[in-house]
């Protein structure tokens, strides 16, 4: 115990103000309380049980002596939300403001300046590890808890094959506590280097690109395999690190914001034989169909088109553009109706408060309540493989929970507390926001 | 695609078993079997009558097209519409890369192409590198997805490129105002330098998998070569299955890239700009090599200095296969009144000016089986004008691919109040929400 309460003291060290202090008993008990499960129907009235970090019982379970006990009267229990595209925890990784483009500074070891061919492999960071850059005191972690996350998907973000994404939860004393999953997938952008910065210098080339690395690690891996049968009379083949990463790696993130991109990036996985979750899908609503007909899972960007604001105010905008800007939301009930899955992610908004406002507007646009919390929880657990450990309050789970009053999203819920690996963190009632930390 | 009033637009809406379509009491013009006044039948996509007196069929739709005139579509044998990107500049081999895998069919471009009659278009990688990209061949099926622009069957092709634009890439600011360049070659030596060098080592690259197919064959345990996207089309090339489309402008980089094709073995498809071609006719026809060219644009570089307008005609009258291309999305909307030119210089005749931008063309992208002429079994691909298409008064009035109509003057006209309607009434809305959002905005957090 006195170890115990030693945690308590470092953790609440680790922790800026406008969070009280996270406590770590080894049972607690939340009782009488709305339970919406994801995975099952919804309990209007029970307990949930978490022990040593994870969940031991839902529903009418009676609290074992010696728990601590929360009152849930009133409150509404729900899978802590995931976050299925980020940078969080990864403090030095630029964020997924739609516009990133690669720094001048590129990591140790890396190809000649101007790289003039695939053999460079330029822009290619597929061999980072987001879990090997975790910061446990990446200050926007707090933030993202006291909206309801507990747990993201986060990923390096540089060049066009970023690196390996792993799946997290939204604290812990050391960083290698956070880790749920690695490698989770590989982030790959389009954002060419532009004109003078060496191959490739264009989308087409950038395509040309991810091609030639994918049939250079499939002749990497057969290469391997054939001499490690047969070593001896047979030509080494050498390491190469690059190829590495991108073989680890259980599927591949491919942006496609409308029909036209959708089609080529789905084309392309399917050339390529890869595992595909598309990213973006400002204008899925146009032809959700796609998705559909390709067995297409993807990842819809919460931060929904805004006019530009350093726009010509001469210009005139098309009549495509105001569309988007104007039904862009309604891609999330398109996708429902077409039988297409996805989830959210949130890594492209400038706050994690940012978010409640967005799910709203996709609501309003045809999105139900469920599939919007669905898709915050379960489906981006599922869609990363991690569904047997998060996204639903059920036994066995991590007890990653976020407990409200009020429903999710509206506009006066309050996030009462939000447990992470059984940890309780209660957000302050008036919490100045963190200054954003977007890039531009 | 969708029901969105942007795509109103899009009139190419394809319905089984569509009935067939008489086109009756036009001046048809066959380019390839001479005019007459009548009829076209169109059935199934393709034509199926061509001729004075037709009988109608049973539940066809008539188009009455008396005093109006019918072409085959316009062929465009070198643009850089359609497509989200044009130059990979960062190599001066970039054969790895292809416009297939870029293809924007949302492209306003096509829209406005077709609206000039352009049916078909070889949409070119840019003339940035000695060797460029691979090119794809559409149908300006405007609302088709990019699979759907593509004229399936095409023979692929891949863009080279001399003179100038390969030489002075990535040049930048060096010190006190000089200039560097950042990029091999600097000079017209270089470029030719690049493409030998570049079909050497395809050479080797070909001979290396011919080798590990061999050792296979024999039973031997061989790793297999890595599969080089950037020398698998030059491989290509040297067999035959992929045409080259050669931007050029002098006489003597034209005969340079023929003898560096001699000496390698393979075929240039088409020299595309190829302004000095009067220059060097004879060589051009003997190689077999065809010719697209401008009309009457130049000097807008030092090594377009010598062009001249008779240049087409000149070449024409050589026996080299000759058409005239827009490489601009502008000029692709009047691609008629640019072959009416060579009629004035160098006096071609109606039919061979009309040649220039219909079954040339199909010939030299190798389609002239599919498209090119008005003749049955090929492709319904048709343009109706009100004048005759060589007079600068002509307008477009309809439209047929695969003998769907995708342009129609009068709905384009018609429509248009219609958009500009949506239009305003989203701009509104968006007002309208606008001060709602800053309300919240400003609530504490």
């Amino acid at each position: 115990m006195k170890y115990r309460v030693l945690a308590l003291a470092c953790s609440a060290l680790l922790l800026s103000a406008g969070e009280t202090v996270a406590e770590v008993p080894s049972v607690i008990a939340i009782r009488g309380a709305r339970i919406v499960t994801v995975s099952g129907p919804v309990i209007a009235r029970g307990a949930v049980i978490l022990r040593d970090g994870l969940i031991e019982a839902v529903g009418d379970a009676q609290p074992p002596p010696g728990a601590w006990i929360i009152d849930g009267e009133g409150l509404t229990v729900y899978p802590g939300l995931l976050d299925a595209l980020s940078t969080l925890g990864l403090p030095d990784t630029p964020s997924l403001n739609g516009t990133g483009r690669p720094n001048a500074t590129r990591p140790q070891g890396a190809p000649p300046a101007v790289p003039r061919g695939p053999e460079d492999r330029p822009l290619n960071t597929s061999y980072l590890r987001a879990a090997d850059e975790l910061s446990p005191t990446d200050r926007r972690l707090e933030a993202a808890r006291n909206a309801g996350f507990t747990g993201a998907v986060t990923f390096p973000t540089q060049g066009v094959f970023a690196g390996l994404g792993a799946v997290i939860d939204l604290a812990g004393k050391r960083p290698g506590q956070m880790v749920v999953q690695s490698p989770a997938g590989l982030y790959l952008t389009t954002h060419s280097g532009g004109f003078g910065s060496g191959y490739p210098s264009s989308l087409m080339g950038v395509i040309a690109y991810i091609r030639q690395i994918y049939l250079d690690a499939g002749q990497y891996k057969t290469a391997k395999a054939i001499y490690a049968a047969h070593p001896k009379g047979l030509k080494r083949p050498g390491y190469d690190k690059w190829l590495e990463g991108v073989l680890e790696a259980p599927r591949v993130l491919l942006p496609a914001r409308d029909p036209k991109e959708m089609e080529r990036m789905l084309r392309l996985g399917e050339e390529l034989n890869l595992k595909v979750l598309l990213y973006g899908l400002a204008e899925g609503f146009r032809a959700p169909e796609i998705l559909k007909n390709r067995n297409a899972q993807v990842l819809v960007n919460l931060r929904w088109p805004e006019k530009p604001r350093a726009a010509d105010p001469e210009a005139e905008e098309t009549l495509r553009d105001l569309e988007t800007r104007d039904l862009a939301p309604s891609t999330p009930a398109a996708l429902v109706k077409a039988g297409v899955k996805f989830a959210f992610y949130a890594g492209a908004l400038e706050k994690p408060s940012d978010v409640a406002p967005a799910i709203r507007r996709a609501m309003n646009a045809g999105l139900s309540h469920d599939n919007a919390v669905r898709a915050l929880t379960l489906n981006v657990a599922e869609l990363y493989g991690v569904s047997d450990r998060l996204g639903s309050v059920e036994k066995g789970k991590i007890a990653n929970l976020v407990v409200t009053r009020g429903d999710l999203f509206r506009d006066k819920t309050e996030v009462k507390y939000v447990f992470v690996d059984g940890i309780k963190y209660e957000p302050a009632a008036e919490a100045p926001a963190p200054a954003p930390e977007v890039t531009r | 695609m969708t029901k969105l009033p942007w795509a109103a637009l899009a009139a190419g809406i394809t319905l089984a078993a569509a009935p067939p379509i008489v086109i009756q009491n036009a001046r048809v013009l066959t380019v390839t079997r001479g005019a007459f006044t009548g009829a076209v039948i169109v059935k199934d996509g393709k034509i199926a009558e061509a001729a004075e007196k037709v009988m109608i069929p049973p539940g066809a739709r008539v188009i009455d097209a008396g005093g109006q005139y019918l072409m085959p579509g316009i062929i465009d044998c070198h643009s850089h519409i359609a497509a989200d990107s044009i130059n990979e500049g960062a190599a001066s081999v970039s054969s790895m890369v292809g416009i297939e895998d870029v293809l924007n069919p949302d492209d306003i471009s096509i829209y406005r192409a077709l609206a000039g009659g352009v049916t078909t278009a070889n949409i070119l990688h840019g003339s940035a590198n000695s060797i460029g990209g691979k090119c794809t061949v559409i149908k300006t099926r405007w609302g088709k997805d990019a699979d759907g622009l593509k004229f399936e069957g095409a023979m692929p092709g891949i863009k080279f490129a001399l003179g100038e634009n390969p030489k002075r890439q990535g040049m930048d600011d060096g010190p006190a105002g000089s200039r560097r360049n950042l990029r091999y070659p600097g000079t017209r030596m270089g470029v030719e330098d690049v493409i030998r060098e570049a079909f050497t080592e395809a050479k080797a690259y070909q001979a290396r998998w011919k080798e590990y197919e061999a050792g296979k064959a024999r039973g031997e345990t061989l790793i297999p070569p890595r599969r080089d996207l950037k020398l698998e089309p030059l491989v290509e090339v040297l067999e035959g299955k992929r045409f080259v489309h050669a931007h050029c402008y002098r006489a003597d980089e034209i005969l340079m890239l023929l003898r560096v094709a001699d000496e390698f073995g393979f075929k240039i498809r088409t020299l595309q700009h190829v302004l000095e071609g009067y220059k060097v006719a004879r060589e051009i026809a003997a190689h077999g090599a065809g010719a697209s060219t401008f009309s009457d644009w130049w000097s807008y570089k030092v090594e377009a200095y010598d062009a001249i307008p008779y240049n087409a005609a000149i070449m024409v009258r050589k026996g080299v296969l000759v058409s005239l291309n827009s490489d601009s999305g502008e000029l692709m909307r009047r691609l008629n009144t640019e072959a009416a030119k060579t009629m004035k210089y160098g006096g071609l005749t109606e039919t061979e000016a009309l040649s220039l931008i219909t079954i040339n063309p199909a010939k030299q992208l190798k389609i002239d089986d599919r498209v090119g002429s008005i003749e049955v079994g090929k492709d319904a691909d048709l343009v109706l004008f009100d004048k005759h298409p060589l007079s600068s008064y002509a307008k477009v009035q309809k439209v047929f691919i695969d003998g769907v109509v995708y342009f129609d003057r009068d709905k384009d006209l018609s429509e248009r109040r219609l958009l500009e309607l949506n239009k305003r009434k989203l701009l509104e809305k968006e007002k309208q929400s606008a001060p709602q959002q800053k309300k919240q905005d400003r609530r504490p957090q």
